[in-house]
This record gives structure tokens, C-alpha cells and sequence, in this order.
């Protein structure tokens, strides 16, 4: 039942806002997801507040004669030690944490940054010239995607150098990452270039970069943020996990899939020790997960109502 | 059918190829010299350069490289005259670490990797499909919200985390499962699954929500196709309705998801397995990436290609039998 | 052509429909108190753009408004109420009394499951007791009852094998199988190259005639209805604009939206005759 809509473009960027600040969910995700990068960006000053830096070892916080277990409640938690030290040296978790954050944020979002200026270059070069040059992109998408990406992540990983590794985990995750954002951009492109805006642009002999970049490029905004908003979780999950299994950031550089790896041989004297990373991350990419979803709801009733 | 046939096998060994190529790149020619790690600390020069004759690292990229291919498929010979070791196809050489055949070494793994990975696809197709067909059905009541808010939990809770968590909580705190005890099935049946369980709901939880999510959509997308109100205009009762006309359409493109993440799940759970101790091939890749033990990881990842290629190709069999528009071409 | 005899009863009876939807915007009707008969063996046109109600007005009777669509008033089948059936009851009329015919007939019939299977399961699921077998020569012969030509072989086609006009020949022998009193053809031809819409429209018509079943016709096309109907309404966002006789409508319409809508049909003042000679040479 076409209800009388206007015939501006679509999706109005402050009713998209609006809509997005009265959902509640979405607004609680994105403080956490603020919190966690503020706490990135200010880890040096937190870390002189709490009075422990990440690499610091503190044989009094732990029980030599226990192999190292930490002393007192929850895996040694104190004034001194708010979130507890790690079993063995004494490091302390708090300020472990807040450093690992700066590689968990880093590195995601420098590979989802990274992704999507791959993804949406070669899927709008292929979905706009069509022919030739998108035979050869789709063969190379179809190759990547067809990779056991992650098992080969690892073995590149483990086999190359260990020094830049985080530089080098931005450039593996994005290479293996692009063509899932491509293959959407090309398709849209490919319907989009029908349209008659971009006839008309066309035929008033525009060129083909000014059409790509003025024409269709704004009209596949919505997409390309609700694509990476929900390529971010992932990105933190493959770090830390590539961490957890020892080919990604190098200790004694603290990242939270790290610590949660170096946690497996005590999760069951120190619970404590997993559970501070573990949360931390859970709830990182929980976060950007429903904060994807929501924004993609929002994004698709703007389409409909439009 | 048959052209279909022969050009699905070609991509594959091109993809194949292309892997090995990729990987041989990587272990041999990027990474350090593997005579100096096998030497080990206290070594010659001459020895190494034995070793380097023995492994056929002195003569160029494409003789070794060529010579690896030919060992996958007729098995290659290791040195000369009497110090000659015969490798049997498929060849994958040697370990550095412990001296045995990889392909023996993985062969081992493979069964505990397969248990693995049937148990938990199992799981995940019956409480995806299931759970996903609940939500559609009641579509923005209670048990829809209820389902999608565990879903997007079970989607983010990465599995390490999860598998620790269910440890300290099922098996340290509630004392539910024994510790976990390798245990062939034949010797003690209840502790062999026991041990099994976690790996299973660990490695099925993400799995379960995506297969979630994805029956829901495709069951609400295709409740709106205008063959269900065909169906229903011709008076069919609601059940016959779902059954015939919603499910089939929906459920297909799950059937082919599936093939290629079991496919993937075979080469190895590198995490679960290596939390659970369980002697897999994942464990196997893990441990070869710590003690950066080339031949087996190499093998380990050609492995892992082989069979994600593999599902695709039976996925794309699959779809031909099961959706008529693919397999019987138009006739006008 | 006949008009239809007002002192039976008729077949079908409509009265004061209106169907509404609540949305976030407040109530809005999409049909507003319609009025109209249907004789026994007649056609009625209903005609208007899109948005104006008509397949609204046509899900109404078949009891299939989308979810959250309110319907209020009356409408009579026979003598018999359909609006205060219970679900189970409208499933026995739908597809045995009343058939409906779609207007893409590709995207209507499921593309995994023979066309035969498809014209079979409606008879199955309402006629208990019948055999495969018997099913399957009651859909072959609806297949040939609508000019399919090798029937017995093409029963076990799928959709995707057939041509559009083909298809939406599929569609009205899945109707014809039943035998119902009215069919309902929503917007038949709409999808349909021009040279097959006059066939689709001429088999119809040679349906009606031959069944005495009725047909109620939903087309935004006026030179659509002129082919076959013999009452028409004129519906115009939910409103009825104007009803009666198809020969008044077309020689002497009494508003201005109707004279509108009769101008965007060139062909029509010349010759209604015209269409006709071309349409009726049946090609297959």
C-alpha cells in the first residue's frame, strides 16, 4: 500500500539517528564499545593510577610455595591489585587488560578499516566494468573464500617472522577478509549502475571515476557500514583467538586471547585469571555483534519506508 | 551434467594446486633454513649441507617444488644409496621434530578430529534448524526475542572462552563430568563420551546460532513467497502448507552451508582440541606451530584445503539433486 | 452479451467490505465499504490502478489478508457467510469452491515440486480416498482442458520448463481441477508477453463458458476487462468509483475517473469488436 513517500533519496541520515538513539540496546553496546577504546587510548594513564604496569612482576602478590598461585581472593584482587595478578609473576591482570585492549582495538579495527577499502574498491571496479575485470576479481574471491582461512592464517603466521607481528596480522586478516564486503558491493554496483541517476550522469559525460565515487559510492553507504560494523567482532575474535593459539601478538605485548591461553593450565585453581580477559573480550564482541544487528535493522526499515 | 562434472574437478585441482604452490612458497622459501633447525645447535657446515643434498633444498624452487607434487601422488625417495628412505604416496615428508611420516601422523589424528566433528555437527544442526524454525514460527513474540538474544550471545562467546568456562563450571565446581582421560570407546564408553561431551557443545554453540539465524530468515523469507499463498489459495491445510511448501525451500540452502563448515571441521578444531587435550589433527597443527615443525603444519593446512574444496564440490553435487531448477535445465 | 439476472440470488454477495490495517501511522482502509454482486456463471471486472484495492478486495473473499489486515462486512458465497468460517471451514471453500489464479505465474508455483504434483495436491487434500493414479489423470486432464499439448508428458515438468503463458496455463488448470464456482484471476495477464495475454484471456473466457463457473477478473487494464467481463466496478484508492453493465461503463461512464482511465485505452472507443478477431485464433 504506497503510502505517499517522497521521492528523495533514501534513508535520511537523522532519522536513521533518531532511530538509533532510542533503541536502548544499541546505545548500551556502543558505551562499552567507547569504554573499552577510551581505556586503549588512556592505558598509560590508568596504569600510573592503579600503580602496576603490564609488565611488572610482583613476587609478593603470589605464593611461591602454592607454584605461584596468587594470594587471596579471586586470583589475588586488593586495593592493590584490582582485578588480581597472573599466577607465577605477579603481573598485574588490571593492567594487562587495559594494554590488551590497545592490540584487541588496534588490530581489529585497522584490518576492518583495511577490509573494507579493499572489499569496496575491487567490488565496485568489478561490479562497474564488468567483463574482464570482474572475471578476474571473482576467480580471485572465489579462491580466497574457498581457503581454509583460518588454518592458513596460522601457518603464514607461524612461519613468517616474529617481529611487526601486529602489522603483519592487520595484512593477513584483511587479505583473507575482503572478498566476503566485494562480493556484496559488486552486486549492488551491478544493480545500481542500471539505474537512470546513473544514466543520466552518464550520458552528461561524466567519467567513470566521478560516476563510481559521486553516484554510486553514497548510495551503498548503509550497506558498507552495516558490513563492517559486523566484520569488527569477528576481527577481534580472529585476533585473539590467532593469539590464544601463539602466532599472533608476541609476549610480553598483553593481549586478551593471549592471557586467556596462558590461563589454560590454571582455569582450575585460578578461575579468575580466564574469566577477566574472557569477559572483557566476550562482552567486546558481543557488543559490536548486536550493535551490527541493530544498526542493520535500522538501516533495512529506512529502506522500506523510504 | 558431465561437463559440469569435469569443469567442477578442474577448479578444484587449480585450487589445489594453487595451495600447495602458496604453502610450499611460504614454508620453504620464506621461513628459515630447515636443514639448520633440524641440525640443531651443535652442527657442521658439513652437515648441513648433507642434510640440505638429503632434503633436496640445494637445487632450485621448481625442482623441489615439483619433486614435493610428485611425492603427493608416487611418493618420493630421501637420499641416496643405502641411507635412501622410501616415502609412499601421498607424501608429505618427514617431521622435523620426531622423525615419522606426516601422513601417518595425521592419519592417526584423523579419527579422533572426525569424532569431533560429527558429534558437534549433529548437535549444531539439530538445535540451529530446530531453534530456528521455533523463532520463525512465533515471529516477534517472546520466543523469538528469547532465541535471537541467545543467539547473538552464542555468536559471540568465543570458544575458548566458552570451553573454560563449561570446564571449571561442569567439571571443578559441580563435579558433573570426570576430568578428562583419553579412553578408547572399547575400554570405557561412558568416559569416552564424557570426554567428548564439552568438545562438542563447545565447538557446536557458534555454529548452532548461525545455523539459527540463518532457518529463521530463510523460513520467514520464504513464508512470503507467493507459492505458499498459492498453496494456501488452493486450500491446503497449514501444516501441509509449511511442510511442502515452506521447509523444503527453506531448509536447502542450509543443507549446503553444512557440507562445507563440516568439511572444515574435519581438518582439525585447532582451539577446542588443544583446550580439551584431544589428540587430534588440530592438536597436532598446534603443537607443530609451537615447536614450528614445517612438514607437518604444511601438511596439516593441505589437509585442511583439501577438504574445504572437497565440500564445496559435494555441496555443489548436492544442490543439483536437490533443487530441480539446477539439475533439469529448461526445456522451452 | 447477457447481463446478469438480479432476482436470483446471486453467486456471489459483498457487502459493506472494508478492509483496514494499523500501522505505526494510525488506521488506514485500504477497501472502503464495497458493494457488489456476482451472478451465477457472470464476470465481473474489477478495474483500477495500483494501491486502489482490488487484490486487497480479491484476498478479502479468499480469506487471505495479510497478517494484521482487519476486514469487516459481508460476503456471501451462495448464501453462505464467509466471513464467519472458521479457518478450518474457509479451507475446504478455498481451492474447492473458490480458485484463484496469480498474477506472475513463475514465482507462484514452487519451483521444487512438478507441475503435476502441484495440480495434484489440491485435489488430494480436498477429494479423501484418491488414489495417485486417479489424481494424476484428473491433472492431466486439466492440463489439456487448458490447451497444454502433451499433457501426459509434461505433467511431470517443472514450473521452470514452461513458458510464462504456459505457466499461467498451469495455474488455471491447478483451478479447473476442482471444479469450483468462481474463479478469481488477480492481474492474470499482467506478466505476460502481449500475444499471450489474449490467449490466457480468450481460455478463460472458453472456461467460463464451459464450466458456468464464475469469474471475477482484477486488472488495472481496461481493454482487459473489455475482452471478457460483462459487469465492471471501477475502484479508485479503496473507494468504489462507479459499477454496472460493462457496455454502460464503456459508452457511457458516469465519472470522470472512469472517462480517465477509458482514455489511456486508445483502441477501446474504436472497435471493442477489434480485439476480439484478433485474440480469438487460438495458436495452440
Amino acid at each position: 500500500m504506497g503510502d505517499p513517500a517522497s521521492s528523495s533519496p533514501p534513508a535520511s541520515g537523522r532519522r536513521l539517528v533518531r532511530a538509533f538513539l532510542s533503541d536502548r540496546v544499541a546505545i548500551a553496546c556502543s558505551a562499552y564499545i567507547l569504554i573499552v577504546i577510551l581505556m586503549a587510548l588512556a592505558a598509560p594513564l590508568l596504569v600510573k593510577l592503579s600503580g602496576h604496569g603490564p609488565l611488572e612482576f610482583d613476587q609478593a602478590a603470589v605464593d611461591s610455595n602454592l607454584g605461584g598461585l596468587p594470594l587471596g581472593w579471586g586470583g589475588g584482587i586488593s586495593a592493590d591489585h584490582w582485578f588480581g595478578v597472573e599466577p607465577g609473576n605477579g603481573r598485574d591482570i588490571f593492567a594487562r587488560i587495559v594494554y590488551g585492549a590497545r592490540v584487541s582495538m588496534t588490530i581489529a579495527l585497522l584490518a576492518t578499516a583495511l577490509t573494507s577499502v579493499l572489499g569496496v574498491v575491487f567490488g565496485l571496479v568489478a561490479g562497474y566494468f564488468g567483463g574482464r575485470i570482474d572475471m578476474v576479481v571473482s576467480r580471485v574471491m572465489e579462491f580466497l573464500m574457498a581457503f581454509p582461512a583460518l588454518i592458513f592464517m596460522i601457518a603464514v603466521l607461524s612461519a613468517l617472522p616474529a617481529e611487526n607481528r601486529q602489522a603483519l596480522l592487520v595484512v593477513v586478516i584483511s587479505f583473507f577478509g575482503w572478498p566476503y564486503l566485494a562480493r556484496i558491493v559488486r552486486g549492488q554496483t551491478m544493480s545500481l549502475k542500471q539505474r537512470e541517476f546513473v544514466e543520466s550522469a552518464k550520458a552528461s559525460g561524466a567519467s567513470s571515476a566521478q560516476i563510481i565515487f559521486k553516484e554510486i559510492l553514497p548510495n551503498l553507504s548503509s550497506t558498507i557500514i552495516v558490513m563492517t560494523t559486523l566484520a569488527v567482532p569477528g576481527y577481534v575474535g580472529t585476533e585473539a583467538g590467532l593469539s590464544f593459539l601463539g602466532v599472533g601478538v608476541v609476549p610480553p605485548t598483553p593481549s586478551w586471547g593471549q592471557m586467556i591461553a596462558s590461563s589454560v593450565p590454571w582455569y582450575a585453581v585460578d578461575p579468575a585469571y580466564f574469566l577477566f580477559p574472557g569477559a572483557f573480550l566476550f562482552l567486546l564482541v558481543l557488543s559490536f555483534t548486536v550493535l551490527g544487528d541493530r544498526i542493520k535493522k535500522i538501516a533495512e526499515s529506512g529502506e522500506g519506508r523510504a | 551434467m558431465i561437463r559440469f562434472l569435469v569443469n567442477r574437478l578442474l577448479g578444484m585441482a587449480v585450487v589445489l594446486f594453487l595451495v600447495c604452490l602458496f604453502t610450499y612458497v611460504i614454508f620453504f622459501v620464506l621461513s628459515p633454513d630447515p636443514a639448520v633447525q633440524i641440525c640443531g645447535k651443535n652442527c657442521t657446515p658439513e652437515a648441513i649441507d648433507q642434510l640440505r643434498a638429503n632434503l633436496g633444498l640445494d637445487r632450485p624452487f621448481w625442482a623441489q617444488f615439483w619433486t614435493f607434487l610428485t611425492g603427493l601422488f608416487a611418493g618420493r625417495t630421501y637420499g641416496t644409496g643405502a641411507n635412501a628412505i622410501e616415502c609412499a604416496a601421498p607424501c608429505l615428508g618427514y617431521s622435523f621434530q620426531t622423525s615419522q611420516p606426516v601422513t601417518d601422523m595425521i592419519l592417526q589424528r584423523l579419527p579422533v578430529s572426525a569424532t569431533v566433528a560429527i558429534g558437534a555437527a549433529v548437535l549444531w544442526l539439530l538445535a540451529g534448524v530446530s531453534a530456528g524454525l521455533l523463532s520463525a514460527v512465533k515471529e516477534g513474540k517472546f520466543a523469538d526475542r528469547f532465541i535471537t538474544g541467545l543467539t547473538l550471545t552464542g555468536m559471540s562467546i568465543p570458544n575458548y572462552v566458552l570451553a573454560l568456562s563449561l570446564q571449571f563450571l561442569l567439571v571443578v565446581t559441580l563435579g558433573w563430568l570426570p576430568f578428562p582421560q583419553a579412553v578408547p570407546f572399547s575400554e570405557d564408553p561412558a568416559q569416552w563420551f564424557a570426554n567428548f561431551l564439552m568438545p562438542w557443545i563447545v565447538l557446536s554453540i557458534g555454529a548452532a546460532a548461525v545455523y539459527t539465524r540463518l532457518t529463521r530468515a530463510n523460513v520467514i523469507e520464504t513464508l512470503q513467497e507467493n507459492y505458499v499463498r498459492t498453496a494456501r489459495a488452493k486450500g491446503l491445510s497449514p501444516g501441509l502448507v509449511w511442510r511442502r511448501h515452506a521447509l523444503r525451500p527453506a531448509l536447502t540452502p542450509i543443507v549446503t552451508i553444512f557440507g562445507m563448515d563440516f568439511a572444515g571441521l574435519l581438518g582439525g578444531a585447532l582451539i577446542t582440541e588443544t583446550v580439551f587435550g584431544l589428540n587430534g589433527v588440530g592438536k597436532l597443527a598446534a603443537d607443530s606451530i609451537t615447536k614450528n615443525d614445517q612438514p607437518v603444519i604444511m601438511g596439516v593446512t593441505l589437509l585442511a584445503a583439501f577438504l574445504v574444496v572437497v565440500g564445496n564440490m559435494v555441496v555443489d553435487l548436492l544442490y543439483t539433486a536437490i533443487d530441480p531448477r539446477v539439475r533439469v535445465g529448461s526445456a522451452t | 452479451m447477457s447481463t446478469a439476472t438480479r432476482d436470483e440470488q446471486p453467486l456471489l454477495r459483498v457487502r459493506d467490505l472494508t478492509v483496514g490495517f494499523t500501522t505505526a501511522a494510525g488506521e488506514t482502509n485500504v477497501v472502503k465499504h464495497l458493494d457488489f454482486d456476482l451472478a451465477r456463471g457472470g464476470a465481473l471486472g474489477i478495474v483500477g490502478e495500483s494501491g486502489s484495492g482490488k487484490s486487497m478486495t480479491s484476498l478479502a473473499v479468499m480469506g487471505l489478508l495479510p497478517k494484521g489486515a482487519k476486514r469487516t462486512g459481508s460476503i456471501e458465497l451462495d448464501g453462505t457467510e464467509l466471513t464467519t468460517l472458521r479457518e478450518r471451514q474457509m479451507q475446504a471453500v478455498r481451492g474447492d469452491r473458490i480458485a484463484m489464479v496469480f498474477q506472475d505465474p513463475l514465482s507462484s508455483l514452487n519451483p521444487y515440486y512438478t507441475v503435476g504434483t502441484q495440480i495434484m495436491e489440491a485435489y488430494r487434500s480436498h477429494r479423501t480416498g484418491v488414489t495417485r493414479r486417479a489424481a494424476r489423470k484428473i491433472a492431466i486432464e486439466a492440463m489439456e482442458r487448458v490447451h497444454i499439448k502433451d499433457a501426459a508428458r509434461r505433467v511431470d515438468h517443472y514450473p521452470h520448463q514452461f513458458s510464462g503463458g504456459m505457466r499461467q496455463r498451469v495455474m488455471i488448470a491447478m483451478t479447473l481441477s476442482m471444479e469450483p464456482d468462481l474463479i478469481i484471476a488477480d492481474e492474470p495477464t499482467t506478466a505476460l508477453d502481449v500475444t499471450v495475454q489474449a490467449q490466457i484471456l480468450d481460455l478463460l473466457a472458453e472456461i467460463r463458458r464451459d464450466t458456468g463457473a464464475g469469474l471475477i477478473l482484477i486488472t488495472h487494464d481496461l481493454a482487459v476487462v473489455s475482452e471478457v467481463a460483462d459487469h465492471i466496478v471501477v475502484m479508485r484508492d479503496g473507494d468504489l468509483v462507479e459499477q454496472g453493465p460493462a457496455e454502460r461503463i464503456f459508452c457511457d461512464p458516469q465519472a470522470d475517473y472512469t472517462r480517465m482511465l477509458l482514455d489511456a485505452v486508445p483502441r477501446i472507443d474504436d472497435e471493442i469488436g477489434l480485439l476480439r478477431t484478433t485474440s480469438t485464433e487460438e495458436t495452440r
